[in-house]
């Protein structure tokens, strides 16, 4: 073993890299459930935004319009999600299951022509002067354009909530639709546009996995990053910026794992890849004391009597 | 204008017809998706739904594959139906079936090459152990911490994968496999091996439980105060509280049976059709049990039907792979189509829709 | 004669099976205090909220001010200055007043700015409010504060007061109506929905009242008796419960020491409460809601579980007992909420008369239900109960309120209990259904059972109980005997006027 090969800046850069996905994807649920609504389709949509954003990229060539691809088509999946539970009144769990399970289908069935193939490179930037500073220069300059993107959506996100007059309302409604219905508000239309954020976010995070991260598409290659981004939302107990601290931790576990199969440790490489599912749960065991933050009508089906 | 207006009660009428317009609609939606890629829909439909039963080209080999199918997907949805009854969802029933199998292959090859009779009966509950205890962990957290029980199932069944791989490439590799990764094949030790009961039905033991549990959740939850207090703490968590659930022994109760079935469904499966270990053993089964669940409504015979249904659909598939080269994702997808339409005309239980003029506002 | 300010026509609102509104008119004139008067379920809260643009009227009109006047949602209303207290269903528990506030307002200033208002107009009707605290932890009286001062930050011409003192003290009802009396010297109209008779007689100028949907008539309260009004309301003559007053017997129900952690997060610990309950008592426990009503028959019907001394019944210790030991042990309960706490809605009333009635009607053999006796069991419950209903195989959820509270009451009561514990048993029931539930209480307690009756409604407490205690924040005043007992007297046992200094502290 030869841990002298894991070079802490570099550990960092891709620990940035590696958290990005399940950033974006759990931020997008975040506002969902702030909302109101449990989406449990988020692996369904990322896996969804992967292949719509790998397939546009090498139709297009830019990884740009790939992006943007990848948001429409989570935001798409999600839309169905939005009709079962805010129209036809499903369960959202039950709904949130169905929105994965057809994701997976549909992905693997989009993506039989893309196997193996690679995708235009997304580049990264190089900003003056920061980029070429020592250390930090790598950490934190010189990464690809979403991994700021992310940064500045959990900033976005946590001054909408708390600041402007659209936050307040979401956070009523996600409180007691009832008594935002009382007071004149659209529930169902507030709903619908949240739940559609969180599938553009999760298509977004989805195709950072298969464009950057990897970059190929595999089936299923999203290996669970849905569903550690809804862990995160109940670590950061509905917060922006914990959003962002829970997802530097599992990244950070995600690298150092890799790292550490690459190092050669004499732990199987099964075990190592266990960790960071087996972190996530530990996580949630220590975050359930604190179960006060979530929105009261989380889960809670609305149907305007009268 | 549609309206939605909510029935005094839940309609028994539809609460049967919902599945059967669901069924419908897939097949005129999956029609169209067949037809977007480039296959004649009508014949497709056919080679899925008609073909595997009655075609005499193929029957004979299809007939015994739909029980091979459907028992573990029969077995595995009574299980999670008793949870889902009561608002616990485990929704990792692959894990706890990757699991059981781990655990009753192990047993069995423990005792390889004994020949006796009590081999195969300690596998059956190795797996069901197996799968019983893989369910604890969520169902314990959930208890001791509240832990969300949705996640911490499924974070397991990663885990649970990565076990299988480590397994067949380590603790349980055959020795004698010349290096490939992989266990024993049960079917060349007799002991350990869950032969079909009948020759040509593809009738086994899983089989035989799955049927029996039917049976089983049935009566409990028709006949006991156990299934009544499911029943009621999904309706009603309070007002089971108040009429003397204990919710946490519920939890246990439903998240351990849901995980014992599972765990049986993967040794009769790794004993049986399968045979061995190996990295691919899992093929979907706990995660299409959950579509089995709820189409049959949660309900004991429903899910007897739905079942045998969603093993037509893989039999079907397979056959539409082989004559049409029809893509194996379409079917994943037309499955996933099922689940929708389902959860969306189930609506029609509860409410009722009218069409109103819409009025000036 | 001058025009009135709001004017309505013929309004008419049906739903499926019955008719809520049948072309109802009134008028509520400028600067007039407009009592609705109604049993529950004679259409009140419909024709509210079609003046508040939550509900549209099929037919008929409305008029304010002599324009036509039809909002097609409350922000309309609220636009042309009609504000809404809400008797519930309106306020967010997470978040704080100021931004609770800020909701119900069209165009809220600057969260500082509002602030500063809150405080200033809180200050200057008499009702002291933090703009920085947490609704979720405010009492029953602070929360309706916070919605009166929403509605005053809109300078309304028309406020509507849906039952608002329910959830008030008879201090606090004082200093509500100071507040609306000075609104009313403003030039502000209100209209004020109530079925409290002496209320509407202190305050009301002009009173309509609601039968069955149609107008029955309109009066003026200060010259019209409580039972002429009453009458007109319920339609026929009330029958009283009568008591046949019971000697008090041996020691039923002893509680000493009780204390409890909330169970939930907004609610109420239970502090050292001390009670005694003697077979053939009807022991009324009266108070403001939230101050630990649900988290006593929490603590009683043993979904919570406590000390096991610190609950004895008949002198066996019963505190640590789950609810089916209980029930077996003689000690009965029937919640507040019937949908979903007290009943399951979307199941039938045999399966809900086995919710509780497994134990003592010997209802399942080693675990395996009697399907035959539940059944019996609920249609003796239906017959006995005159639960309007065409069986026992229908959906809780079908049930009127009322039916549904004689379904429930007469589960529990039909089990013969030894000490029966009831938490609002007549709330949002009508007149006939109310009699019916108290005199079977009444008959309960005069059979040697011991009844407590944990209620927000004085007046049901005065009429059945012979001792009264209050809750106040968890603690339970000593008992008193009902006969003599004064207003003032109850309204201090309650703890007088909440939270009036917090404003003062800190403004």
């Amino acid at each position: 073993m030869d841990l002298s090969a894991i070079s802490p800046a570099l550990l960092l850069a891709s620990l940035m890299v590696a958290a990005t996905p399940i950033l974006i994807a759990g931020i997008g649920e975040l506002v969902v459930e702030r909302a109101g609504v449990l989406n449990l389709g988020v692996e369904g949509m990322m896996i969804t935004g992967a292949i719509c954003g790998f397939a546009i990229t090498i139709e297009t060539g830019s990884p740009a319009v790939g992006f943007v691809a990848a948001a429409v088509g989570g935001a798409l999946l999600s839309l169905l999600f939005a009709i079962l539970t805010q129209f036809a009144l499903a369960n959202q769990v039950a709904s949130g299951l169905a929105l994965t399970l057809f994701g997976l289908g549909l992905s693997s069935l989009l993506g039989q022509e893309y196997v193996g193939l690679k995708p235009a490179q997304t580049p990264d930037l190089h900003i003056p002067l920061l980029s070429d500073l020592p250390f930090l220069g790598t950490v934190l300059f010189s990464h690809d354009v979403m991994v700021y993107f992310g940064l500045a959506l959990v900033a976005a996100v946590w001054a909408v909530l708390k600041y402007t007059r659209v936050g307040l309302v979401l956070r009523a409604v996600g409180e007691n639709h009832d008594a935002a219905h009382a007071l004149g508000y659209k529930v169902v239309r507030i709903r619908v546009l949240a739940i559609m954020f969180g599938g553009a976010c999760a298509g977004l995070g989805g195709a950072y996995i298969s464009l950057i991260r990897v970059p190929q598409w595999t089936e299923g290659m999203t290996a669970g990053a849905g569903w550690i981004a809804l862990a995160l939302v109940v670590f950061a107990s509905w917060k922006p910026w914990r959003v962002l601290l829970g997802a530097y931790l599992f990244g950070g576990v995600t690298v150092l794992q890799l790292n550490l199969q690459a190092a050669g440790l004499a732990i199987p490489v099964e075990y190592l890849s266990m960790s960071p599912y087996l972190i996530t749960i530990l996580v949630l065991v220590i975050m359930s004391a604190d179960r006060s933050r979530a929105p009261g009508s989380l889960g809670r089906v609305f149907h305007a009597s009268g | 204008m549609l309206k939605l207006e909510k029935r005094p009660q839940p309609s028994r009428v539809f609460a049967w017809l919902t599945p059967l317009m669901a069924v419908v609609l897939t097949m005129i939606a999956g029609g169209i998706l067949f037809a977007m890629l480039g296959k004649n829909p009508v014949e497709a439909i056919r080679v899925i739904f008609w073909d595997p039963l009655f075609n005499e080209q193929f029957a004979s080999y299809s007939r015994p594959q739909l029980l091979v199918k459907a028992g573990p997907l029969i077995l595995i949805a009574i299980g999670l139906s008793l949870g889902f009854r009561a608002g616990i969802w485990n929704i990792g029933a692959e894990g706890q079936y990757i699991l059981g199998a781990i655990v009753g292959a192990g047993v069995g090859l423990a005792f390889y090459p004994l020949d006796a009779w009590y081999v195969f009966p300690l596998m059956v509950i190795g797996g069901a152990l197996g799968g019983w205890l893989w369910a604890m962990i969520p169902a314990l957290l959930k208890v001791k911490f509240g832990t969300n029980e949705i996640l911490v199932s499924l974070m397991l069944v990663y885990v649970g994968e990565q076990l299988l791989a480590s397994m067949s490439l380590g603790l349980l590799k055959n020795p004698e496999g010349l290096g490939f990764p992989g266990s024993r094949n049960l079917k060349d030790y007799p002991s350990a091996f869950n032969d079909e009961l009948i020759a040509g039905t593809g009738m086994h033991w899983g089989v035989l439980t799955a049927f029996l549990a039917v049976i089983f959740a049935y009566i409990l939850l028709n006949r006991h105060m156990l299934g009544f207090s499911i029943r009621l703490t999904g309706e009603a968590p309070r007002a089971a509280r108040f009429s003397g659930v204990n919710p946490n022994l519920l939890i246990l109760f439903c998240l351990g049976m849901s995980g014992l079935m599972a765990g049986l469904a993967g040794l009769f499966e790794v004993s049986g059709p399968s045979g061995q270990i190996s990295i691919d053993f899992n093929t979907g089964y706990g995660f299409t049990a959950i579509i089995v669940a709820f189409l049959g409504r949660l309900h004991p015979v429903g899910i007897l039907l739905a079942g045998l249904l969603m093993a037509l659909t893989y039999i079907g598939g397979e056959l539409a792979q082989l004559m049409l080269s029809l893509p194996s994702a379409a079917i994943q997808l037309f499955q996933g189509m099922l689940l929708f339409f389902l959860l969306a005309v189930d609506l029609l239980t509860n409410y009722r829709i009218r069409f109103v003029k819409r009025e000036k506002a | 004669m001058t025009q009135p300010l709001l004017k309505i026509d013929g309004l008419t609102k049906a739903y499926p099976g019955v008719v809520a509104n049948d072309s109802v008119s009134f008028e509520i004139g400028e600067g007039e205090i407009h009592a609705l008067l109604g049993e529950n379920g004679a259409g009140k809260s419909t024709l509210v909220k079609m003046i508040y643009g939550l509900v549209k009227p099929d037919s008929g009109t409305m008029q304010m001010r002599g324009e036509p006047f039809a909002p097609p949602e409350p922000r309309a209303a609220r636009a042309a200055g009609v504000a809404m207290v809400f008797q519930h269903f309106s306020l967010f528990d997470a978040l704080d007043v100021a931004e609770n506030i800020a909701l119900g307002m069209e165009d809220p200033p600057p969260m500082r700015d509002l602030a500063a208002r809150i405080r200033s107009v809180s200050e200057e009707y008499g009702l002291p409010l933090d703009p920085y605290r947490t609704v979720g932890d405010l009492s029953a009286g602070e929360r309706q504060r916070v919605e009166i001062i929403r509605c005053l930050l809109q300078d309304p011409r028309l406020l509507i007061m849906d039952e608002p003192t329910s959830v008030l003290t008879p201090q606090e009802v004082e200093i509500l109506f100071q507040t609306l009396n000075k609104l009313r010297a403003e030039g502000t109209s209100i209209l004020y929905i109530s079925h409290k008779l002496e209320e509407i007689r202190a305050l009301c100028d002009t009173a309509t009242i609601l039968r069955l949907g149609k107008n029955v008539g309109t009066c003026v309260p200060r010259e019209t008796t409580a039972r002429d009004m009453a009458e007109m309301m319920v339609g026929s003559e009330l029958q009283t419960p009568k008591s046949a007053g019971a000697k008090l017997g041996d020691i039923a129900l002893d509680i000493s020491g009780l204390s409890m952690p909330s169970p939930g997060q907004f609610g109420t610990a239970l502090k050292n409460i001390h009670l005694e309950l003697h077979r053939g008592e009807i022991l009324g426990i009266g108070g403001v809601a939230g101050n630990g009503q649900d988290e006593l028959l929490l603590a009683l019907s043993g979904e919570e579980r406590v000390p096991s001394d610190a609950i004895r019944l008949g002198g066996r210790p019963i505190g640590k007992l789950g609810p089916n030991a209980r029930r077996a042990a003689g000690l009965l309960c029937a919640p507040e909420e019937r949908l979903g706490h007290a009943a399951a809605p979307n199941m039938s009333l045999t399966e809900n008369a086995l919710l509780t009635g497994a134990v003592r009607r010997d209802l399942a053999n080693r675990g395996f239900l009697r399907w035959g006796q539940a059944r019996e069991f609920a249609e003796e419950i239906i017959k006995k109960f005159d639960v309007r209903t065409p069986g026992p195989e229908n959906a809780a959820r079908s049930l009127s309120g009322g039916n549904l509270q004689k379904f429930v009451i007469g589960r529990e009561v039909l089990q013969k209990p030894y000490v029966l514990v009831v938490n609002q048993p007549t709330w949002g029931v009508d007149a006939l259904a109310a009699a019916a539930i108290r005199q079977a209480l009444l008959d309960l307690a005069a059979g040697g059972a011991g009844v407590v009756v944990i209620s927000q409604d004085l007046d049901e407490l005065m009429e059945v109980s012979d001792h009264f205690a209050a809750l106040n924040e968890g603690r339970l005043t000593a008992k008193r005997p009902t006969k003599g007992l004064t207003v003032d007297e109850i309204g201090l046992m309650m703890g007088g006027a909440h939270g009036m200094e917090v404003a003062h502290a800190e403004a």
